[in-house]
C-alpha cells in the first residue's frame, strides 16, 4: 500500500463513521479524534472500519499510533508490507 | 401525543406509518413525532385496527391531544380507543388498556398531572373531536352510561359540563379529564373557530409570517380551506404581522438547525431547571479500581473480531445497571410525593449530539444484557441517537440514568437528576493514578464514580450502598 493510498482509506473510514465530518480540511497531523470530537464508539468504528478495508488486524495496544491521518497511514504501511 | 420525556410539552407529526383500516400491534411504530430534541418512532399501545388518524401530517399539539382511534381486530369498530396516550414511565403498560374498572379508576385518577394544570391549554388540533353537544355517544356504548372516574365527575359537576354529552377519549371511550376541560373551555369562551388550512398552507404562513386567521381560503372542501396560494397571496398584500399566539401551532415541520438547537436548548433549560428546583439533591462519590476491569477487557478485545470488542464504557454501565437492580429505591421515578420502582432495569445512557444538546434514551433491561449484547445495543442507540430516530419508549421510560463524560477527558462529574426519576450516576475518564495496593503504593488504572440521588426519595445510606455495589461489581468483570 502507497502513502496515497493509504491516507485515503483512513480519510474514507473516519468519513463513514462521521458522514458529515470535513475530512479534506484535516491536517496530516491534526488529533482528528478531538478536532472531529470523537468519543470513544465512534473510534471503535473507525479502528473496526478501518481493519476491515485494510485487513489489518489493530488491536487495543496500536490504537495510539492512530490519532492523526499521517500517523493512522503510517501504521498501514507498516502492517501491509 | 405521547409524554416523549419530562420535557415535552407539544410534539409535531410529522408522518404516519399506517393507515385508516391497517392492523396495527402493541409496540409496533405507528408514528414518527418530532420534539425539541429529536425524531422519535411512537410504538403503538393497544393491538387492533387503526379507524382513524386524528391528526395531520406537519400538525403541531400538545402532549395529551389523541393521534387517532384504535377499534378492536374485528370489521365493525365499536367502543374505540385513542392511540397515543402519553407513555408515562411510572404507569405500567397494562393500566393503559381497559382492563378491570380498578386499573381504569386508577388511571383516571392519575389523568390529572398528565397534563400541567398551569399551563394554558392551547386550541386543539383540528381534527380532534372537539365535545360537540350533539355527538352521539360511540355506537357500542350504553346509551346513559359515561365511563368516567370520580375525579373527572367532580370535575364535570363543578363546570357545569354535562357527562352525557361528551366524547370520551380515554382507553374505551372514558371521559378524561381532558375531555372535561375542553368541554368547558368551549362553554366559558367559544374559541375563534381554527382556521381550516393544509399542512403546507400552515407551515407557509408561519415561515410568512402570514396570520392564517385574515387569510380568506379558496380550496377545496368544506368551509373553503386555505390553501398555499392563499397564504402567498396574502404575503404579497397588506401586512399582517402574526400575533405571536398563533405561532404555536403553525410552527413549520422542518426547522432550521439554529432553531432546533435553540428548542434543543429551550428544553434541555426548561428540564434541568425543574431538576434543580424540585430535586433536592444530594452527592456521593467514590474512586473505583479498575484494573481487574481493564485486564479483562484488554484480554477479551484481544480475543475477539474487532467488530465484537467492548469499551470500558460497557463494562460501567453493566455494573451501574446491576447495582440498580441490587438497590432498587434509586431505579423508579419520584411522582405525585412518592417514589414508584421501575419495572426492570432501564438504563437511561446520556449521549451528546454533535449539532449541541443530548438526549438520554434507554437501554432496555441492561441489567440482564450479558456485555456484547449491551455493546450492541449501545452502539445502535446512539447511532439512532445521533443520526436516526429513536423508539418513544427509549426516550420515555428511563429508571436511572448514567453520564460518562470519560471521552471528555474530566475525572468526575456530578450530574442534574432527569425527571422524573431519582438518581443520575456519572463515570468520569479511567485514568492511571499511584495507589497504596496491599500496603505498597501502586500504579493503577481508577475511576471516579459519582451518584446524583433524589433525597425526597432515598438517604445517603441508600446512594452508598448503590456506589459499593459498583465497586464490587467491577472487581468481577467476569461475573458482569
Amino acid at each position: 500500500m502507497n502513502r496515497t493510498d493509504a491516507l485515503d482509506m483512513v480519510r474514507e473510514s473516519i468519513s463513514t463513521v462521521i458522514p458529515d465530518a470535513d475530512v479534506v480540511a484535516l491536517g496530516p497531523d491534526d488529533a482528528f479524534r478531538d478536532v472531529l470530537e470523537m468519543d470513544s464508539l465512534d473510534f471503535l468504528s473507525f479502528v473496526e472500519v478501518l481493519s476491515e478495508r485494510s485487513g489489518v488486524r489493530i488491536e487495543d495496544e496500536d490504537t495510539p499510533q492512530l490519532t492523526t491521518l499521517s500517523g493512522s497511514a503510517d501504521f498501514l504501511i507498516a502492517h501491509t508490507e | 401525543m405521547p409524554s416523549l420525556g419530562a420535557d415535552m410539552d407539544e410534539g409535531t407529526l410529522l408522518e404516519w406509518l399506517v393507515g385508516p383500516g391497517d392492523l396495527v400491534h402493541k409496540g409496533d411504530p405507528v408514528a414518527v413525532v418530532e420534539t425539541a430534541k429529536s425524531t422519535i418512532e411512537v410504538e403503538c399501545f393497544a393491538t387492533g385496527t387503526m379507524t382513524e388518524l386524528l391528526v395531520e401530517p406537519g400538525a403541531t399539539v400538545p402532549v395529551g391531544t389523541p393521534l387517532a382511534l384504535i377499534g378492536p381486530m374485528a370489521e365493525k369498530p365499536q367502543e374505540p380507543e385513542r392511540a397515543g396516550k402519553p407513555h408515562r414511565p411510572r404507569k405500567p403498560a397494562k393500566a393503559r388498556k381497559p382492563e378491570g374498572p380498578t386499573e381504569a379508576e386508577k388511571a383516571e385518577e392519575r389523568q390529572p398531572v398528565r397534563h400541567a394544570p398551569k399551563k394554558a391549554e392551547p386550541s386543539p388540533p383540528e381534527p380532534a373531536p372537539v365535545p360537540v353537544s350533539a355527538s352521539a355517544p360511540p355506537a357500542a356504548r350504553q346509551p346513559g352510561h359515561i365511563e368516567a372516574g370520580p375525579l373527572v365527575r367532580h370535575l364535570a359537576e363543578h363546570s357545569g359540563v354535562d357527562l352525557e354529552t361528551l366524547h370520551g377519549s380515554g382507553p374505551g371511550g372514558r371521559v378524561t379529564r381532558t375531555d372535561v376541560e375542553q368541554a368547558a373551555a368551549a362553554r366559558a369562551a367559544p374559541r375563534p373557530p381554527r382556521v381550516r388550512a393544509t399542512p403546507f398552507a400552515r407551515r407557509l404562513a408561519a415561515e410568512l409570517g402570514v396570520d392564517l386567521a385574515t387569510v380568506t381560503g379558496t380550496g377545496t372542501g368544506r368551509g373553503s380551506a386555505v390553501c398555499a396560494a392563499d397564504v402567498r397571496r396574502a404575503a404579497r398584500g397588506p401586512a399582517t404581522p402574526a400575533p405571536p399566539a398563533g405561532a404555536k401551532a403553525v410552527r413549520p415541520v422542518a426547522r432550521p438547525a439554529e432553531d432546533r438547537a435553540a428548542a434543543m436548548r429551550r428544553a434541555i433549560a426548561g428540564l434541568m431547571s425543574r431538576a434543580n428546583r424540585d430535586i433536592p439533591h444530594y452527592y456521593l462519590s467514590t474512586t473505583v479500581d479498575m484494573a481487574a476491569a481493564m485486564d479483562w477487557l484488554h484480554e477479551h478485545n484481544r480475543r475477539s473480531p474487532v467488530g465484537e470488542r467492548l469499551l470500558p464504557a460497557t463494562l460501567l454501565l453493566k455494573a451501574a445497571a446491576m447495582a440498580a437492580r441490587e438497590v432498587p429505591e434509586l431505579n423508579g421515578f419520584w411522582t405525585d410525593d412518592h417514589f414508584t420502582a421501575g419495572e426492570g432495569v432501564h438504563l437511561g445512557v446520556a449521549v451528546s449530539l454533535r449539532g449541541g444538546g443530548l438526549v438520554a434514551p434507554a437501554l432496555h433491561h441492561a441489567d440482564t444484557l450479558a456485555l456484547p449484547q449491551l455493546m450492541t445495543a449501545l452502539k445502535d442507540l446512539v447511532a439512532r441517537a445521533r443520526t436516526g430516530r429513536l423508539r418513544g419508549s427509549e426516550v420515555s421510560d428511563a429508571t436511572i440514568t448514567v453520564t460518562n463524560l470519560g471521552d471528555q477527558g474530566v475525572e468526575t462529574v456530578f450530574g442534574v437528576i432527569y425527571p422524573p426519576q431519582v438518581a443520575l450516576v456519572g463515570f468520569g475518564r479511567v485514568v492511571d493514578r499511584p495507589c497504596a495496593v496491599d500496603g505498597l503504593l501502586g500504579v493503577r488504572p481508577v475511576v471516579t464514580a459519582t451518584l446524583s440521588a433524589d433525597h425526597r426519595a432515598t438517604d445517603g445510606a441508600v446512594g452508598a450502598r448503590y456506589l459499593t455495589a459498583v465497586n464490587r461489581l467491577l472487581q468481577n468483570p467476569e461475573q458482569l
